[in-house]
């Protein structure tokens, strides 16, 4: 059992090894993996109210593996790994989330996919008004409104 | 004991607050308590870099998952639709798209004209002067002119239709179907000191900029200047009675969670089709053995949610992604009853414009579209800023079996009984669900889109809390009368959604604030016999 409030060494290697799993580093887009150590640590500094989730899903992973995730072989490793996320339920899904939502909040990978590193506001973004000529069809059909009587 | 108040509005969300704005010009002593406090906007979410992250949690839509001091919690593990809302001032305008379409005429006339459920005491016409005003009132944007709508006249020009708005409506005009601007509630210029919308693109979970209307700061500013009175943090228990069978005020615990007691002279619930059944259900007495205002027996039944059939897909063309109001175009194409189609009634549709990336990266993965591995990146650079959806808003038809109780174990903060769901999507509702995701996959098709995903039903789609103490003539069919009054307790109104009879296909909280208008300016037109 893992108390409730962080993960334990051997949870934090599992989280590490199953995120590199989830999204490796690449070369051809220049982004680290999420196992990254800038993204690790958000991942643990955020946990947050997902920390018993988390914890609940890497049990699990632990106990399908059998021992730690980063000494199976690559063939069992996969198998486990797809075998956790069909049978973890909520938590495996909180703990996906949770390494997704900061591996896309990272200066690197927001960069590598041509999004600015801000918050949306104050700035905000700019919205092009797009082509109202498609709605000129639509404008020249009748009314047709059922009516209540 | 507090000193007794003429007015006590419970709730001040969407129908509280336009009904403590629209009584203030009589000049009684009006009191409106919510369980919430005041928004600060600095906390919204898309001040912080983490703004996705929130979503699934402190900022959830879910009061379940949210868990704010403020919030109560709902039991709806007997419901594949789970309710969502926001609990403070303002209520769950704070927390919605901002879409704004009205109810249609023929929906107040569906015994008439489908033969199913029942026609509404009042008519369309009857409220479009109260649409106009809560439209002035809120700030609407908009095109005028829609050929499948009813006639609107907003204040504001439509929102851009962006990249994602030509995609969708040339797909449309491909099939021919109707597709039309959607009246939102996102302020398009600077509005009655709100500032225009600068594109935060993701309205629902409130508005930093404060470009979406919220009653936190439209109504509210213009009542309490007229001397409505709003306390926070208080939450009622249970509304009392006297001898008379008359509401003689509130039990609530205030900031402190202290016990008070509010006389008051005209009890209003404005408290949503959730919450309002529940404060009425837990209103017991010796009188009233089955909760308040419940001789009918209706209380808390006949609860309508609107089930959501969604269909997604990801086009070749970059679309809106996150940086534009999430919803932008409507349709009425399959609005009307066909019953050629295999159902009654029929469903609106709402287009999104896209997502976020983190939202895209958890849904796609979700959905199985989104590998783990060394593909994730390519195939999350051909999904992210691509997506286009379609939602069919299906009209769901009044059954006692869909229900609002108190849970027997779940409490509140307080100590307070929860509410309880229990609720089914009918036949009716499921074909018309199938039929939506069959048109929007054509609509997808005819866009282009590939890697198409559905969620049917959104299952955190319970936004649209609707007919659990329902408007009517017969005391023995219907919870308030024709003008919002309790047919047991002549001191008692209600405005929110719960006295909806049906549905209809569209999002309700237009109609919701041009009823609670309606309701008050019978009030005012009543004053001298308001009790006969």
């Amino acid at each position: 059992m893992s108390a409730a409030n962080e993960l334990n060494s051997i949870q934090r290697d599992d989280l590490r090894n199953l995120a590199a799993m989830i999204v490796p580093a690449s070369d051809e887009y220049k982004v680290p993996g999420a196992d990254d150590p800038a993204i690790q640590a958000d991942m643990l500094a955020t946990l947050g109210r997902d920390t018993a989730q988390v914890a609940q899903a890497l049990d699990h992973l632990a106990r399908l593996a059998g021992k730690p995730l980063a000494s199976l072989d690559s063939a069992r490793r996969d198998a486990v790994a797809q075998e956790f996320r069909t049978s973890g339920g909520g938590a495996a899904a909180t703990l996906v989330r949770v390494v997704l939502q900061c591996y896309y909040r990272d200066d690197r990978v927001l960069r590598s996919l041509g999004l600015e590193l801000r918050a949306p506001f104050p700035q905000g973004y700019t919205l092009e008004q797009g082509d109202w000529s498609v709605l000129d069809p639509v404008k020249a059909s009748p009314p047709n409104l059922r009516r209540a009587t | 004991m507090n000193d007794p108040v003429d007015v006590l509005i419970i709730g001040a969300g969407a129908s509280g607050a336009a009904v403590a704005w629209s009584l203030a010009d009589t000049r009684m002593h009006i009191l409106c308590l919510d369980q919430g406090g005041w928004m600060n906007s600095s906390d919204y979410p898309s001040t912080g870099r983490d703004w996705e992250a929130k979503f699934y949690g402190d900022w959830s839509t879910s009061p379940n998952i949210r868990g704010r001091p403020e919030d109560y919690p709902v039991n709806d593990d007997n419901s594949p639709i789970k309710v969502v809302n926001f609990n403070g001032v303002g209520g769950s305008t704070v927390m919605y798209t901002a879409h704004w379409p009205r109810l249609h005429p023929s929906d107040f006339k569906v015994r008439t004209l489908d033969g199913v459920a029942d026609d509404w005491p009042i008519d369309y016409d009857a409220l479009t002067p109260f649409f106009e005003e809560n439209d002035r009132m809120m700030g609407v944007s908009g095109l005028s002119g829609d050929p499948r709508s009813p006639l609107t006249h907003p204040p504001m020009p439509p929102q851009p239709l962006g990249l994602s708005g030509p995609v969708i409506g040339r797909a449309m005009n491909k099939l021919g179907w109707h597709w039309w601007p959607s009246d939102t509630t996102v302020a398009t210029m600077d509005y009655e000191g709100r500032a225009r919308c600068i594109n935060l693109g993701h309205c629902t979970p409130a508005c930093a900029q404060g470009a979406k209307a919220s009653t936190d700061i439209t109504y509210w500013p213009h009542a309490i200047r007229a001397g409505v009175e709003l306390k926070t943090h208080c939450r009622v228990r249970e509304i009392t009675t006297n001898e008379d069978g008359m509401a003689s005020g509130v039990i609530y615990y205030d900031k402190d969670g202290v016990e008070q007691f509010q006389p008051a002279e005209v009890v209003i619930i404005a408290c949503n089709g959730v919450g309002t059944p529940r404060l009425l259900l837990n209103s017991v007495s010796g009188r009233f053995p089955n909760g308040l205002a419940n001789s009918s027996g209706l209380v808390g039944k006949n609860l309508m949610f609107h089930p959501y059939a969604q269909i997604y897909g990801f086009v070749k063309e970059p679309t809106d992604s996150n940086r534009a109001p999430p919803t932008c175009l409507w349709s009425k194409e399959f609005y009307d009853t066909d019953l050629s189609r295999g159902f009654v009634r029929g469903y609106g549709i709402q287009f999104g414009r896209g997502a976020g990336p983190v939202f895209e990266a958890v849904a796609s993965e979700q959905k199985g579209i989104l590998p783990w591995g060394a593909d994730h990146h390519r195939v999350f650079r051909r999904l992210n800023g691509h997506r286009i959806g379609v939602s069919a808003i299906c009209e769901d038809l009044p059954e006692e079996h869909n229900r609002v109780t108190l849970d027997p174990v779940l409490k509140d903060g307080h100590g307070i009984p929860a509410p309880k769901i229990d609720y089914t999507i009918s036949e009716n509702s499921a074909r018309m669900m199938d039929h939506g995701l069959a048109r929007g996959r054509e609509i997808l098709e005819a866009a282009g889109a590939t890697d198409i995903c559905i969620n049917n039903p959104i299952p955190w789609g319970g936004w649209h809390l609707l007919g659990t103490a329902r408007m009517g003539t017969d005391p023995a069919r219907s919870v308030v009368n024709e003008w919002g009054r309790s047919h047991d307790v002549k001191n008692l109104f209600i405005v929110d959604g719960s006295i909806f009879v049906t549905s209809g296909g569209v999002n309700p909280t237009s109609t919701i604030q041009a009823v609670a208008l309606y309701i008050a300016d019978q009030m005012k037109q009543r004053l001298a016999n308001l009790f006969d």
